[in-house]
């Protein structure tokens, strides 16, 4: 059933190099749209530096190069052509560690807005509260949106940086191990979210978490010292995996 | 075996004693530096005050009267010691070389940190640092046989005065100014520049709308720091201003600071004498005023935490 969904990213041999050590080895795959994919794999295996790549954070690091394409839309977004800061509105990002500017909570959420010479008070208005609403975190905030987003707890904080990507209305939301710094309860709300989000969004996920890729996720990829060991659907991958590395892993017995 | 345990923690261990020792030390340095404070305050305070309480000068018309004449008495009997023009002296060259250097050093210490943090961070951190540490003798004859001449061809007049102060204060207080920038700047952390390019920023818009804004605090030290040196600047601007005790009606003539009416006059004046209280007045006013760039520098550091 989910098969008829339309392919929104795919990946083709994309190898990656810190310097001479290669942190990619030809990562072939594709991410559907309105679909939630979660990268899971031991500590070291490229994950994150996977999901850097579809949005080209991984260009500000000076020795990396990168062969290979990424088609976004049908178009390689590794062509020379590619304006990386308008493909970085369109595949937006969630870090690890929550990291709001030091600025109230509505500068947080308006920053991309204002980017894009967003003046009008009305819109920012309406999207601080769209945003942070889509969040789920709209009733806690909404009295101390002038206050600075520091303030805030982490989770708090990371569901104020999800916010902050949404109001600038990407079509794909990659988020790289977004709770592993979150009790959970916030990491629970937060898996809440995104299960609602998946409606409107592409949602690709990093996470060392078993249960959360289970709970939440569509399809799972396993990836294993910078190769793709196993892509399914997350039914397949955690019930019946073909490989042997990719049962070792999910049962526990190495990583 | 038990009690030789005991014994062993019930007795004071070297540590413990070396530790004791260590505090004692850092007590008695510290009690030393206090003390020095304390005695350096009362010392200026007690001499400053005397020209309000025994020579019966008004403090408003310390403030606020254009003569600057200490030595004689006006019609009420009480010395002329109006400090106005070398306040207004001291704050002109000092706002002005501030607000002339800020953007200098700011863009300096962006091209440092944001733009060339490899190459251009290790050619210009030896050179601001090298030109943090030259003697301000060196900037006033610099000053004296450079700026000076400069002036007067182009402005007219002796070359003397603030304009000429201004110039050289301001290439004084720009090495000082630039390098505690590049820190406020290297303080503001990556994940801060990361989130902002991944939200489609580019990266003039991250440096001016996170990098900068986030940084704010710290650039507002840097700057409140070099006034303050720039205020408490003594031999360079001595050298370049002129020394007139006079309102300064314009940028090029001749005029004078609190410091360097102190320099000029300290060694003219007989200890108890009412000039030489009114020279300690000015020196007065030069530690208030210090104490305030402190104050509002503490004040801003404790809001620039990250
Ligand atoms: N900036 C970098 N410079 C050089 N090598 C790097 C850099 N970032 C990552 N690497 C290397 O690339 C490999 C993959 O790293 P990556 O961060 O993608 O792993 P990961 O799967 O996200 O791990 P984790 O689960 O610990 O986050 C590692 O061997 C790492 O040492
Ligand atoms: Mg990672």
């Amino acid at each position: 059933m989910a098969d008829e969904r339309k392919e929104i990213i795919s990946a083709t041999d994309v190898h990656l190099f810190y310097g001479r050590n290669e942190a990619l080895k030809g990562i072939t795959m594709d991410f559907r749209e309105n679909e939630i994919t979660a990268l899971i794999g031991p500590s070291g295996c490229g994950k994150s530096t996977f999901l850097r790549t579809l949005n080209r954070m991984n260009d500000l690091i000076p020795s990396v190069t990168i062969t290979g394409t990424v088609m976004l839309h049908d178009k390689n977004i590794y062509a020379p052509s590619t304006d990386t800061v308008a493909l970085r509105k369109e595949v937006g990002m969630v870090f690890q560690q929550p990291n709001p500017f030091p600025f109230s909570i509505y500068d947080n959420v308006i920053y991309g807005l204002r980017l894009a010479g967003v003046r009008d008070r009305r819109i920012l208005d309406e999207a601080v509260e769209t945003s942070l609403r889509q969040a789920a975190i709209w009733d806690t905030v909404k009295d101390k949106l002038s206050e600075s987003a520091l303030s805030l707890s982490g989770g708090q904080q990371q569901r104020v940086c999800i916010a902050r990507v949404l109001a600038v209305k990407p079509d794909v939301i990659l988020l790289d191990e977004p709770t592993s710094a979150l009790d959970p309860i916030s990491s629970g709300q937060i898996e809440n979210m995104l299960l609602e989000l998946k409606d409107e969004y592409t949602i690709i996920l990093v996470t060392h978490n078993m249960q959360q890729a289970s709970r939440i996720s569509d399809r799972t990829a396993f990836f294993l010292q910078g190769d793709l060991i196993e892509y399914a659907d997350t039914r397949t991958i955690f019930l019946n995996p073909k490989e042997k590395e990719t049962e070792d892993y999910i049962s526990g017995r190495f990583g | 075996m038990n009690d030789e345990i005991k014994e062993k923690l019930l007795k004071k261990s070297r540590a413990t004693r070396s530790e004791f020792r260590g505090r004692i030390i850092s007590f008695v340095c510290t009690a030393i530096i206090v003390t020095v404070v304390v005695s350096i305050f009362y010392f200026v305070a007690s001499k400053g005050l005397a020209t309000f309480f025994s020579n019966k000068v008004n403090l408003w018309d310390f403030l606020s009267k254009t003569i600057w004449n200490p030595g004689s008495t006006d019609s009420h009997g009480s010395p002329q010691a109006g400090a106005l023009p070398m306040i207004v002296g001291s704050f002109a060259v000092t706002i002005l070389s501030a607000v002339i250097a800020t953007p200098f050093a700011i863009a300096t210490a962006v091209f440092m940190t944001e733009i060339s943090p490899n190459k251009g961070y290790k050619i210009l951190q030896p050179v601001t640092e090298l030109l943090v540490g030259i003697p301000s003798v060196v900037y006033g004859f610099i000053g004296l046989s450079v700026v000076v001449p400069f002036v007067r061809h182009t402005f007219g007049g002796t070359g003397f005065g603030i304009l000429a102060g201004t110039f050289v204060l301001f290439v004084m207080i720009l090495p000082t100014v630039t390098s505690m920038s590049v820190d406020a700047l290297r303080a503001v952390p990556r994940y801060y520049r990361e989130a902002s390019l991944a939200l489609g920023a580019t990266r003039w818009q991250t440096i001016y709308k996170v990098v900068l804004r986030s940084s704010a605090p710290g650039l507002a030290t840097a700057v409140v720091f070099g006034m303050s040196r720039a205020f408490g600047e003594a031999l360079a601007v001595q050298m370049v201003i002129g020394n007139a005790a006079l309102l300064p009606h314009n940028l090029v003539s001749p005029a004078s600071t609190l410091t360097s009416v102190l320099t000029m006059g300290m060694g003219n004046t007989v200890m108890g004498s009412a000039a030489n209280n009114a020279l300690w007045s000015l020196a007065l006013l030069l530690l208030l005023m210090s104490l305030v760039f402190n104050l509002v520098i503490n004040k801003i550091a404790k809001r620039g935490k990250f």
